[in-house]
């Protein structure tokens, strides 16, 4: 569904990504772990189209993506749900989740909204409040609800567990488990490699700019450098 | 009574501001750029009403029509040949490049019309109307412009909370990435902010120019500087900011000059924009910046 080519991305003269080639096939979750500022989430941007590549390839469903604007690239349903939730904080629950229809003109959009409420029941009871009302977990719901209403083929997720506390990563890692099981594929970027190794089928894992491993999740838990440098022994 | 009358009379010339400082704002809000042009658009909007009723003609309508015509060309020409080049440019070098194509204009318009004022007609049809047995007296033109600025308010509210294109001009502003990962596409909405913006303008040159009937190329010059300071003493970046520092403004600058001096109104009003920066810098309805570490 989505392959990556050898890309290379810097932010002036500093070389971030180096050389990183990977890719996800149909109802895969995927994830990419890494220490902070691997570059993890410049990958991401670098996909969805909000950083350039200097050289490299990027095709999604056979579709050259490299140099197509942000917003013609999520028209093709591929969705990222940025690092740091990102909402509008000035808009409320359901302006937002509104702003993630934006490309839609069908007229299912309401009922998608009503899935999205029913999925994350505390954003029914929150919907005419200011996204910046809301707390850090119900906030996560909020961006992946959003960025969920764009119907995405492939939804890539930056960080979810950020700053949230353990019982609602579980809860936010079940939603995500659910959103694949009902037919989303997923691209995770997390630091949290234990929750992610768990629950994605395949892995990479990288190192300032470059992929230093690639495998099965299972394999990956159980990797000797992976456990050490990651896992915590 | 005299003292309504003034109020009246602040309130009209508060409108013009307002409408002007909507323009500024607005820009502001999205592109995050001050457009120091934005005064002379005003301008090249009472020149093109004037050319399409002297000249051409036309009946006022459809003057004010066609001056909103090529003020919209206008500002999207501005904004895609000399802004847009400079999205990602240091904000000084584009603050310099709004001056620089605010002296273009000025310069132009000396060149196409001369620096002799034209006497604008006003396009306000009827004359003034009175009230209270006579001892108050409003002309038609106040009515027209209070009238317009009322109209333009509750459209652009509209416009901005309940259409599309609004919740992308607000989400633009707020955060252009993110914005961008929803599918609207950034230059699109800056376009239209623009256009609109400059729409604007063409309307608050056209009922300027009717109040206060001398037209030459400077003219836009201190208006547009008077409804910047409404702009930012309302809080830069909010609409309805721009309309309270408007109208605040006007009605200040008016009753200065009824009641306590006519040189020094614009003082007054120059002064009156530091004390409430010091009191409240983001404005009277400006949004808190909290900068999180």
């Amino acid at each position: 569904m989505l392959e990556v080519n050898g890309i290379h991305v810097f932010y002036g003269n500093i070389h971030a990504i180096k050389d990183v080639s990977f890719y996800v096939k149909e109802g895969e979750i995927v994830t990419l772990i890494g220490a902070n500022g691997a570059g993890k989430s410049t990958i991401l941007k670098t996909v969805s189209g909000l950083v350039r590549p200097a050289t490299g390839t990027i095709k999604f469903l056979g579709d050259n993506i490299v140099n197509l604007s942000p917003h013609i690239i999520v028209r093709k349903r591929l969705a990222h749900c940025p690092e740091g939730r990102r909402l509008f904080s000035q808009m409320s629950v359901e302006e937002n989740l509104e702003m993630g229809a934006y490309t839609r003109e069908d007229t299912d959009i309401k009922a998608d909204m009503e899935d999205v409420f029913q999925r994350f029941p505390i954003l029914k009871e929150r919907r005419n409040q200011l996204a910046a009302s809301l707390s850090g977990g119900e906030q996560q719901m909020l961006a992946m609800g959003r960025a969920m209403m764009a119907k995405p083929l492939l939804l890539m997720l930056d960080e979810p567990s950020m700053g949230l506390a353990p019982i609602l990563v579980e809860q936010i890692f079940d939603m995500i488990a659910e959103l694949n099981d009902a037919g989303t594929t997923i691209l995770l970027v997390e630091q949290n490699a234990q929750m992610a190794l768990s629950i994605a089928d395949r892995g990479y894992v990288l190192e300032t700019g470059s992929i230093v491993t690639t495998g099965n999740c299972t394999d990956l838990l159980n990797d000797k450098r992976v456990k050490k440098a990651y896992l915590g022994g | 009574m005299a003292f309504l009358s003034y109020l009246i009379s602040g309130i009209s010339l508060g409108s013009i501001y307002a409408i002007i400082a909507l323009g500024y704002t607005m820009v502001y809000g999205i592109a995050k750029m001050l457009n120091f042009a934005h005064g002379d658009v005003i301008m090249v909007g009472g020149y093109m009403s004037f050319m399409a009723t002297t000249n051409f003609g036309w009946p006022p309508l459809l003057s004010v029509l066609f001056a909103m015509g090529v003020c919209t060309v206008l500002g999207i020409l501005i904004e895609q040949l000399a802004y847009k080049p400079l999205r990602s440019a240091p904000s000084l070098a584009v603050l310099i490049t709004a001056i620089g194509v605010s002296y273009f204009l000025q310069n132009a318009a000396l060149l196409i019309w001369s620096p002799n004022p034209k006497s604008f007609t006003s396009i306000v049809p009827f004359n003034s109307i009175r009230l209270f047995d006579g001892k108050l007296i409003i002309s038609g033109t106040t009515v027209v412009t209070i009238v317009a600025c009322i109209i333009i308010i509750v459209s652009l509210n509209t416009i901005v909370n309940k259409t599309k294109v609004g919740k992308a001009m607000r989400a633009v502003s707020e955060d252009k990435d993110v914005a961008q990962l929803m599918g609207i596409s950034v230059n699109k909405t800056i376009s239209i902010t623009f256009a609109i913006g400059s729409a604007l303008a063409a309307v608050a040159g056209v009922l300027l120019c009717s109040a206060y009937p001398i037209l030459m190329p400077t003219t836009g010059a201190m208006p547009g500087i008077k409804a910047f300071t409404a702009a930012v003493f309302g809080g830069i970046g909010s609409i309805p900011g721009a309309f309270l520092g408007g109208i605040l403004l006007g009605v200040i600058e008016i009753l200065g000059k009824a009641y306590i001096s006519t040189h020094l109104s614009d003082a007054i009003v120059f002064a009156v924009l530091i004390i409430i920066l010091l009191v409240k810098p983001t404005g009277l309805l400006g949004k808190k910046v909290l900068v999180k570490v």
